[in-house]
C-alpha cells in the first residue's frame, strides 16, 4: 500500500514538482510560534465554519426555491419533508451565527496582540476585506427565508442606500430591482449568496492565509520569532512546524467548537430568538410591520450606531465610519510594543472599555436597553431620551478608542515595558 | 347590511392594531410542555382537531406524517381527526373558505403551521386561558393576551366563563383588566384545564417543529461522539506536543 502511495506520489511530482515546495511551506516548513494560546484557535475555527457553510449551502440549494412565492414553503419543506434537512439548515443557520462570534473574537485577538502592526498590516486589510464580504454574505442570506424580518429587515437595510446625494431613490429601486424588497430582490440576493459572495470570500481567505505566511505570525509576546534563528538550521528558535504540531492542536480545539454547535443545533437552534428569530416564522407581508425591527445580533453594534443618531445621513456616515477606521489601525496605533502584555495601562483600559462599548451598542442594537432601562430607572423613565443619551455616549467612546489610541501612542504618552527577546511558555 | 360593512371594518381594523398591543401585554405563564411527551400530544391532537381545525389549517404538516409521529395508525387518525373527507397523504388544511372566513370575524383565521415557533409555547398556552367575556367586543369575547382578538373562547364549554376584574382607570386611559375570574364552572376543573391548554401548546409546538422529536432523541449520540472524538485529539496533541520545550 505504501508502495502504490509513493509511487502515485513520484508520478505528480514529475508532473508538478512545484506542489510539494508549495505544501512544504504553508505547512511542514511553516515555523508557528511555540506559545500560542487560546486565542489563537479561532482563525481555524473560521476556516471550518466556512467549509460547513459551503458544505450545508450546496445541500440547502439542492430543495431552496428562491422567489417570494416559494421561498418560504421550500424552507419549511427542507425543515419537515428532506431526510435531515432540519439538521443541514440549522448547521447553516447556527454557523452563520458562529461564524461571526469566531471572527469577532479573532479580531479581538489581533488587537490584543498588535497582530494588525507592522509587517502585517496586509493581513490585516485582507482580513477586513474578509469581514465586510462576510456582512453582505449574512445579510442576503437572512433575506433569502422570506421570513417578515427578512422582509422587513432588507427594506432598512437597503434604504441606508437611500441616503446617498442625489441618486439614493434611484439605487435603492436598482439594487432592489422593485419599489419594495420582491421577487426579483430575493433572486438577485440568492445569486449573490451562493456564487458571487463565496467566491471573494474564498479567494481573501486565499489571500489573508498567503499574506500571513509571508510575514509569520504574531504570538501573545508579540515577538518576531523569525530575528533569533538557530544558526546551523536557519530555523526559528521559537518556532514549530506547524503540521504536525498546529494541526492536531487545532484538531482539539475544533473538536471542542464542534461540540460546543452540536449542543446548539440539537438543543437550542433558536439560541431562545437569537440566531434564528420568532417573527422570521412568519411568512414575509408587506403590510404588516413586525413589532420592532432589529438585525440579527452580529449587526446590533453597528445599527446601534445608526439607531441613536437621529439625523439619518449622520447616523449612516458614523456607521460607515465605524467600519471605516477598523481599516485605518494599523496606521493609528503608532506604538512600537505589539502585545498588549508589554503595552501601557491606558491601552489596556483603553481596549477593555472598547469591547465593552462595543456589546453595549450592540444591546442597543438588539433592543434590550429598551428593557433595561424601566427596571434600572423606574417605570416611569423616559425610555427613548435615556436610551439615546446614553448611545450618544457610547459612540464618542467608540470613536474615542482610536482618537485616543492616536494621540496615546504617536505622542510619547505610553509607558510601555520591556518586551522579552525570546517568546514566554508554550510547549508542554 | 350597513351593519354588516360597519362591523367588518370594525374588525379588520381590530385586526391590525391588535398584534401590536399584544407584545405589550407581558406576564406570560410557563407553558410547561414536554414535546417528546407522545401522550400529551396526543391529547392535544384530539382537543386540537375537536375545537381548532374547523378554522385553523396547519398546512405544512399531513395527516401521515402525524400518524408516524404520534405513533397513531393511519385509519385511526383519518377516522378521529380527518372530519374534511382527506385522504392519509393530504396536508391538514381546513374547510372553511377563506373569503367567508375574513366576512365572519373580520380576519380570516391564520394558519398556525409555525404559531408556536413565531410566538413561543407560553404565548399561547396563556393566551388559551385568557379569554373574558366582554359584551363590547362583537364576539362577546376578548383576551388579556391578545386584546381585541377577533376568536371567540372555543374552549369555553371546557373551560366555563372569565370575567375581568379592572384596576381602577388613570386619567384618559382606559381601565387595564387586572384578574380575570371564574363566572361560571365548564366540564374541566381549573387543573384538568390548565392539562388541556397545555396538551394543545405541546400540540403545536410539535406541529411547529416535527424535526424535535427526532433532534432531541439524535443531539445526545452526535455530542458524545463529538466529545469522545475531542478526547482522542486532546491524547494525541499531547503526544505530539511532548517534544516541544
Amino acid at each position: 500500500m505504501a508502495n502504490v502511495f509513493t509511487s502515485i506520489g513520484n508520478w505528480v511530482n514529475e508532473r508538478a514538482p512545484g506542489m510539494m515546495p508549495v505544501y512544504r511551506k504553508h505547512m511542514t516548513e511553516y515555523y508557528a510560534p511555540k506559545n500560542f494560546n487560546f486565542w489563537y484557535y479561532f482563525g481555524v475555527l473560521a476556516m471550518v465554519v466556512l467549509v460547513n457553510q459551503i458544505l450545508t449551502g450546496i445541500f440547502l440549494t439542492m430543495f431552496y426555491k428562491p422567489g417570494a412565492a416559494t421561498a418560504f414553503d421550500s424552507v419549511e419543506y427542507i425543515m419537515r419533508d428532506v431526510d435531515w434537512g432540519w439538521l443541514i439548515r440549522y448547521m447553516h443557520s447556527t454557523g452563520a451565527s458562529m461564524f461571526f462570534i469566531v471572527v469577532y473574537l479573532h479580531m479581538f485577538r489581533g488587537l490584543m496582540y498588535g497582530s494588525y502592526k507592522k509587517p502585517r498590516e496586509l493581513v490585516w486589510l485582507l482580513g477586513m476585506f474578509i469581514f465586510l464580504a462576510l456582512m453582505a454574505e449574512a445579510f442576503m442570506g437572512y433575506v433569502l427565508p422570506w421570513g417578515n424580518m427578512s422582509f422587513w429587515g432588507a427594506k432598512v437595510i437597503i434604504s441606508l442606500f437611500g441616503a446617498v446625494p442625489l441618486i439614493g431613490d434611484t439605487l435603492v429601486q436598482w439594487i432592489m430591482g422593485d419599489y419594495n424588497p420582491a421577487d426579483a430582490t430575493l433572486n438577485r440576493f440568492f445569486a449573490l449568496h451562493v456564487i458571487a459572495l463565496p467566491l471573494v470570500l474564498l479567494l481573501l481567505v486565499v489571500l489573508h492565509i498567503f499574506a500571513l505566511h509571508e510575514v509569520g505570525s504574531n504570538n501573545p509576546d508579540g515577538v518576531e520569532i523569525k530575528k533569533k534563528k538557530d544558526p546551523a538550521t536557519g530555523k526559528p528558535l521559537d518556532g514549530i512546524p506547524f503540521h504536525p504540531y498546529y494541526t492536531v492542536h487545532d484538531i482539539v480545539g475544533v473538536g471542542f467548537f464542534l461540540t460546543i454547535c452540536a449542543f446548539i443545533i440539537f438543543y437550542q437552534p433558536t439560541v431562545g430568538g437569537w440566531f434564528l428569530e420568532n417573527d422570521n416564522f412568519i411568512p414575509a407581508n408587506p403590510l404588516v410591520t413586525p413589532p420592532e425591527i432589529k438585525p440579527v445580533w452580529y449587526f446590533t453594534p453597528f445599527y446601534g450606531i445608526l439607531r441613536v443618531i437621529p439625523d439619518k445621513g449622520l447616523g449612516i456616515s458614523a456607521m460607515f465610519a465605524s467600519i471605516v477606521l477598523l481599516f485605518l489601525l494599523p496606521w493609528l496605533d503608532r506604538g512600537a510594543v505589539k502585545s498588549i502584555r508589554y503595552r501601557g495601562l491606558g491601552y489596556k483600559v483603553a481596549l477593555g472599555l472598547f469591547a465593552l462599548t462595543f456589546l453595549l451598542l450592540g444591546s442597543i442594537g438588539a433592543g434590550l436597553t429598551a428593557e433595561w432601562i424601566p427596571k434600572i430607572f423606574g417605570a416611569s423613565a423616559d425610555v427613548t431620551s435615556i436610551e439615546m443619551h446614553f448611545g450618544w455616549l457610547l459612540v464618542l467612546m467608540y470613536f474615542g478608542y482610536f482618537i485616543f489610541l492616536f494621540g496615546y501612542t504617536a505622542f510619547g504618552y505610553e509607558k510601555t515595558k520591556p518586551v522579552p527577546e525570546r517568546v514566554t511558555g508554550g510547549g508542554h | 347590511m350597513m351593519r354588516k360593512i360597519v362591523l367588518a371594518l370594525a374588525f379588520s381594523a381590530v385586526a391590525f392594531v391588535a398584534p401590536a398591543s399584544a407584545e405589550e401585554g407581558g406576564g406570560l405563564l410557563p407553558a410547561g410542555t414536554k414535546v417528546g411527551n407522545i401522550a400529551s400530544l396526543q391529547r392535544g391532537a384530539r382537543l386540537y382537531f375537536n375545537y381548532c381545525s374547523g378554522c385553523h389549517s396547519i398546512k405544512y404538516q399531513s395527516y401521515s406524517r402525524l400518524a408516524d409521529d404520534l405513533k397513531l395508525a393511519p385509519g385511526e387518525v383519518l377516522s378521529n381527526f380527518a372530519f374534511t373527507g382527506a385522504k392519509i397523504g393530504d396536508q391538514i388544511v381546513s374547510n372553511m373558505p377563506a373569503d367567508h372566513a375574513q366576512e365572519w370575524f373580520g380576519k380570516a383565521p391564520p394558519d398556525l403551521s409555525l404559531e408556536a415557533r413565531a410566538k413561543g409555547p407560553d404565548w399561547i398556552y396563556t393566551y388559551l386561558k385568557s379569554f373574558y367575556l366582554d359584551p363590547s367586543r362583537p364576539v362577546g369575547w376578548n383576551n388579556t393576551v391578545f386584546p381585541g382578538a377577533s376568536m371567540p373562547n372555543v374552549l369555553w364549554e371546557l373551560q366555563g366563563t372569565q370575567v375581568a376584574h379592572y384596576a381602577p382607570a388613570k386619567p384618559g386611559e382606559e381601565p387595564a383588566v387586572e384578574k380575570l375570574e371564574l363566572s361560571s364552572k365548564g366540564k374541566l376543573s381549573g387543573e384538568e384545564f390548565d392539562a388541556a391548554a397545555r396538551d394543545i401548546t405541546a400540540f403545536l409546538q410539535y406541529v411547529g417543529e416535527p424535526a424535535a422529536l427526532k433532534r432531541e432523541a439524535v443531539g445526545v449520540w452526535a455530542i458524545l461522539y463529538l466529545a469522545f472524538f475531542t478526547f482522542l485529539a486532546w491524547l494525541l496533541n499531547n503526544e505530539y506536543w511532548k517534544d516541544v520545550h
